[in-house]
């Protein structure tokens, strides 16, 4: 029985059918492990086998879960040294309704550490490698997430967005990846980065394991105050509906956006018409905005929340923090200080605002928006240094919809000349995801991503 | 020296005795409980765990805000508070900075009115104990529903100050939402102090923290009035700061002044969206508000006609006064009666009120006396107690006492003790 290649939904059909063993599966990926990891630098921890319950939709399936989710008794770093020894006694809710439903942990994946960074460059245990190109970084920060499910060392990932950290990572190693809605996928038990923008999601082969997997973990958790009580849809009946869309575009998306991939997205719009979709061009606020909103918030938050670390606890003192949390945090201590607030935090809040109210009143014309994920390809490890701010440049067309809360998947659309994947990605409205999911998957079976996925994985085949 | 007025404001925090935390499942009782044995992820402050408001610590901060006369804000959040403290381990405090729950308040004492600024709710800190060179840290307290009422700078002597907490305690326990026990630190109190002389509230203000009793409020004012007036003399301005209190040495002395003022960078609490009530749910939060303490005298000393020193008494405990109403209901005529028969024990309180109402009644029901056996009885005790009686009549006035109790034994307490005292002394004298 060959393994290789198998989504999630496939995998799990085969354990129910008792044609692979939960542990034999566990060893596989393992093995896989073992054999590529050295050279990719993907996993951080690797906890050993474990029976959680012997039922569920998710049976023997083992995940590599982003290390910023809390995983009892296994190590939790975040990618910072001031974590090395973190064990955490309890459990994140995202794991916790994986483990419910039978799945695994396979291990803990490297991610810019504290989720700052779009790289997994500013790791304090090394940048993992882009299975494509291991010259060129993965993306991040969910950066392990995206390359362990690229190179096919996980069947799928568990990975968390602030900003980009779920679809451009996704982008940039040619694999599908949802941010959902803020609020629709618990927080509780993820280290938090900017607490009123992340958002948990799945990094997956197909866009049904996407949906397969955000049906698990989706829904009102009583320990996150923030998550919402609107009901979850049942997102594989919803994707493999017949629907049609009238889907936006707008100018302000593709304003320094690579060439190659301007045409990708175009050619992909050319597809969603050929589907039988409505194209409309619409105008929205310049994502460039979005950057001076999100990064006052997130910087704020952050110099917030990393505040708990303070040397009395966890083991290693605030010396172990790197130079880009040490920049965020007085950036953000900075912007919320007295008589800087209202300057700062509280006008950012009101852009904010106005982001929100320019996107529902798009939405009023249009179901989707579609857009580049990234301006560029994978870039070369250590080219980042040019640019500032640790290449918040690169999650330009992903923040505004992040600071307005909404939900996006990113698909792969096509290759660059550099034979680097090219991403697409489709925000919908709050609590649509089943739209999105609706979409990409129309797209899918038309287009079967165009082998991309396939040839992603095509170098770390088995023997 | 000149004659300065004090102007003195107050902020009091207050444990709310709620069974969980304020932003957790775990036990808020802490007192005498094991250290770091109430602890959870989100109270240790632990990676990753997020707060969800205690939603009756909510209610009862809007409680207490309408029993003293507040506004109810209809919106409300939570905001974060920094600074680093051991016993603090998010490295925040979760309060309220400009949207409390409760605004603008007043309370009423006799003949004066006191302003409440604010009613707010935040969460407590852990514990920290020195020993030698080590510092431990208990964080069963952390994330104990801690509420802040803050009043207008309305008082100008420490007497005022102490009388007003007197009473917010008994409001508090009225209400039911925390013991208020000073001892065991769920109430804490700090006055902000500064004198004016021309009438008008200064520009600069002392703020002594954490006092534990009334008594220790009452010294640290007086000591500071005496202090900055000492200042004053001299033409200079005491500097705007915040001073401890030292109970050995009743004396203020000072921490930081205000150039070493925190700043506690507040911003909305992200993990805790903002909070929405309607009028029909403060309504229903508010409703079940007892009839608090300054509203029972009134009615006392007005329509019961009790002495205003007896009706004081009695509201001190919201159980003793509704225990009063319980059986004052049955006796309306007698209300001062059975004021007196509580006050001074004579009927014991734990007894259920039909107990009480039958006892008074007895009380207050002269018993009728057979003068026949009276006086048979009363001849019989004379002759038998010759001594008493002599020394009755050699001016030992208790020994009438004696007397009369030995009568009443033989009435096997048939009698009036009365008409049993005036009876013996007719016999004797015959």
């Amino acid at each position: 029985m060959s393994i290789f290649g198998k989504s999630i939904v496939e995998l799990t059909r085969l354990v129910q059918e008792k044609k692979i063993g939960k542990r034999e599966l566990f060893e596989y990926f393992k093995k896989r492990i073992a054999k590529y990891n050295p050279n990719l630098n993907v996993f951080i921890t690797l906890p050993e086998y474990k029976e959680h319950v012997n039922y569920g939709s998710l049976l023997g399936i083992p995940l590599a879960i982003k290390d910023n989710f809390c995983t009892k008794n296994i190590r939790t770093t975040a990618s910072s040294k001031v974590l090395d020894d973190f064990i955490p006694p309890y459990e994140s809710t995202v794991t916790q309704k994986l483990l419910n439903e039978g799945a695994g942990i396979l291990g803990k994946t490297n991610m810019d550490a504290w989720a700052h960074g779009n790289s997994t460059e500013t790791s304090d245990y090394g940048p993992t490698r882009n299975p494509w190109n291991i010259n060129r970084s993965p993306g991040g920060s969910s950066g392990g997430s995206a390359a362990a499910v690229s190179a096919y060392l996980s069947p799928a990932a568990i990975g968390s967005e602030t900003a980009g950290s779920i679809r451009q990572p996704a982008s940039w190693c040619g694999i599908v990846g949802i941010k959902p809605t803020y609020g629709r996928v618990s927080r509780y038990g993820v280290v938090a980065m900017g607490s009123s923008l992340d958002s948990p999601g799945p990094l997956t082969l197909t866009v049904e394991d996407s949906a397969y997997i955000l049906k698990i973990l989706a829904g009102k958790d009583p320990y996150d105050a923030t998550s919402s009580p609107v009901p979850v849809q049942d997102y594989l009946s919803i994707m493999k509906q017949k629907k049609k869309f009238i889907i936006g575009f707008s100018d302000e998306y593709f304003e320094g956006v690579n060439e190659e991939i301007k045409t990708k997205i175009l050619a992909a719009l050319d597809i969603f018409r050929r589907l039988g979709h409505t194209t409309k061009k619409i105008k929205l606020i310049s994502p460039k905005y979005a950057i001076s909103v999100y990064t006052i918030i997130q910087r704020a938050e952050v110099s917030s929340n990393l505040a708990r670390y303070d040397g009395i606890r966890f083991g290693n003192d605030r010396r172990s923090f790197g130079s880009e949390a040490k920049r965020r945090l007085m950036f953000g201590a900075y912007t919320l200080s007295y008589g800087y607030y209202d300057a700062y935090y509280k006008k950012a809040q009101k852009v904010r605002t106005l982001i929100i109210e320019d996107f529902k009143r798009v939405f009023s014309e249009v179901d989707a928006i579609v857009a580049p994920t990234c301006p560029i390809t994978a870039l070369k490890l250590g080219e980042f240094k040019k640019y500032p701010f640790f290449g918040e440049i690169m999650d330009v067309l992903n923040e505004p919809g992040a600071v307005a809360g909404l939900p996006a998947i990113n698909i792969p659309v096509g290759l660059d000349s550099s034979s680097l994947p090219i991403g697409l990605q489709i925000m919908g409205r709050h609590f649509e995801e089943g739209s999105l999911l609706n979409l990409a998957h129309q797209f899918e079976k038309e287009t079967e991503f165009f082998g991309i996925i396939k040839k992603g994985l095509e170098k770390y085949k088995d023997e | 020296m000149n004659s300065f007025i004090p102007f003195i404001g107050l902020e009091i925090h207050i444990e709310l005795k709620t069974k969980s935390k304020m932003f957790c499942q775990c036990s808020a009782n802490y007192f005498k409980k094991d250290p770091n044995s109430h602890v959870c992820p989100v109270c240790l402050g632990l990676p990753g765990a997020l707060p969800v408001p205690n939603k009756q610590a909510v209610e009862w901060t809007m409680l207490v805000g309408k029993a003293l006369n507040c506004t109810i804000n209809p919106t409300s959040k939570f905001d974060r508070k920094h600074y680093f403290y051991p016993d603090l381990p998010k490295g925040y405090q979760i309060s309220q900075y400009d949207e409390p729950f409760a605004i603008n308040g007043k309370v009423r004492m006799q003949n004066t009115e006191y302003g409440i600024q604010r009613v707010h709710l935040e969460e407590d800190t852990g514990k920290l104990t020195h020993s030698g060179e080590n510092t431990l840290i208990d964080f069963n307290r952390s994330g104990v529903p801690l509420m802040e009422i803050v009043t207008e700078p309305d008082f100008h002597n420490s007497e005022e100050v102490k009388k007003f907490l007197e009473e917010l305690q008994v409001i508090i326990r009225y209400v039911r939402v925390s013991d208020a026990d000073m001892e065991k630190g769920s109430m804490r109190l700090e006055p902000n102090i500064s004198l004016s002389l021309t009438g008008e509230l200064p520009e600069y203000k002392v703020e002594v923290k954490n006092i534990n009793s009334f008594k220790f409020v009452k010294q640290a004012i007086d000591y500071e009035i005496k202090r900055q007036a000492e200042i004053l003399d001299k033409g200079e301005i005491p500097p705007q700061e915040t001073r401890g209190y030292s109970e050995l040495e009743h004396a203020t002395y000072s921490q930081r002044f205000k150039e070493q003022a925190h700043d506690y960078r507040y911003f909305p609490e992200p993990d805790i969206p903002p909070m929405k009530f309607s009028p029909q749910e403060i309504g229903k939060i508010v409703e079940h508000i007892p009839e608090l303490p300054m509203v029972k005298i009134l009615r006392y000393t007005d329509k019961l006609k009790l002495k205003y020193q007896d009706a004081y008494i009695i509201t001190r405990s919201r159980m003793l006064s509704e225990y009063f109403d319980s059986i004052v209901t049955h006796l309306p005529e007698e209300a001062q009666k059975v004021a007196n028969l509580m006050i001074h024990k004579r009927i014991h309180s734990d007894l259920s009120p039909e107990e009480f109402i039958k006892k008074a009644r007895e009380i207050f029901t002269p018993i009728s006396t057979d003068m026949n056996i009276l006086s048979e009885k009363i001849n019989q005790v004379i002759h038998a107690n010759s001594k008493a009686v002599a020394d009755y009549n050699s001016g030992k006035q208790n020994a009438i006492m004696y007397l009369v109790g030995l009568v009443m034994r033989e009435m096997k307490g048939k009698a009036d003790a009365k008409t049993v005292r005036q009876e013996l002394e007719k016999a004797i004298k015959k």
